[in-house]
């Protein structure tokens, strides 16, 4: 991408940042998984990384490509959408599979399945 | 109108989703983009997902500010939280919210909303007593979460309902 160079300064600079800071948000999460101290509090981890990670770097890519095509480029943002949009599902199926294991092993500090309301069932 | 065009919304965003792959808005690509949005409209009937009304089409601008406003100041609160945790011991726990949204799609969007932000994380609905089980890092602000997905649900109630 020897063409990178004729960025302007200013959009030079605008990109790095952005792709610095989405960069360090994602080493951010995936440090959380490392330093956080039980499951449920490390899903949240990842989470960082889906949605300011991926946002800052997509957007510095849009910013990027926009300036040298001297275009509007708009692409990036489906894959801000689609990971935003799939994230829950991963993110709902390890936290249903992990508290149908605690409730199981009845391990403390985890939530009880809410009884139904009498009348009900 | 409704046997061609079963899915309208479905079908707008399809298109716009086409052109944006293609990235051109020549007439050729915008005819192959209508072809395969409406056909994938029909092909969605089978799968029979859950329709719903939007009502108030002012209020989404609000919501999304707001949305994207709690994700920003939730992203820098937990990145300190992680670069924080050898120090100070994290305070995590359970909540339960009890709900009054019925409308599938509301909730979806809603457990899409708690995922983005990384403060909470979306465990389990119960769909009979209307109560969410979620989890937030930080437990201290407790009232803060329960007033801030309250108000999101009503946010979304206002606009599917």
């Amino acid at each position: 991408m020897s063409h990178l160079t004729d960025l302007p300064p200013w959009a030079a600079l605008l990109v790095c940042g952005l792709m610095l800071i989405g960069a360090a948000t994602t080493l951010i999460g995936s440090l959380g998984l490392l330093r956080l101290p039980d499951f449920y509090a490390r899903l949240h981890a990842p989470t960082i990384a889906t949605s300011g990670g991926t946002i800052l770097l997509c957007l510095a890519s849009i910013l990027c490509f926009a300036v040298l095509q001297s275009r509007w480029v708009f692409h990036e943002v489906l894959i801000i959408f689609f990971v935003t949009v799939t994230t829950p599902v991963t993110l709902m199926l390890l936290g249903q599979a992990t508290l149908y294991r605690d409730r199981f092993e009845e391990r403390q500090g985890v939530p009880r399945k809410p009884k139904p309301a009498p009348g009900e069932e | 109108m409704r046997t061609w065009f079963p899915y309208p919304l479905l079908s707008i965003a399809l298109l716009l989703m086409w052109l944006l792959l293609s990235q051109s808005v020549t007439p050729g690509s915008i005819v192959l983009g209508l072809v395969v949005s409406t056909v994938l409209a029909w092909v969605t009937l089978n799968l029979q997902p859950a329709r719903s009304r939007l009502h108030r089409w002012s209020r989404i601008a609000g919501f999304i500010l707001r949305v994207v406003g709690d994700v920003i100041r939730s992203n820098v609160a937990v990145t300190l939280i992680i670069l924080n945790a050898g120090r100070r011991p994290v305070h995590a726990g359970f909540m339960t919210v009890s709900l009054d949204l019925d409308d599938e799609n509301a909730l979806a969007l809603l457990a899409c909303v708690l995922t983005a932000t990384p403060g909470t994380a979306w465990l389990e609905y119960d769909r009979r007593q209307k109560i969410l089980l979620f989890h937030v890092l930080d437990i201290e602000n407790e009232d803060l979460w329960r007033k801030t997905i309250t108000r999101y649900a009503a946010d979304l109630k206002e606009i599917f309902e």
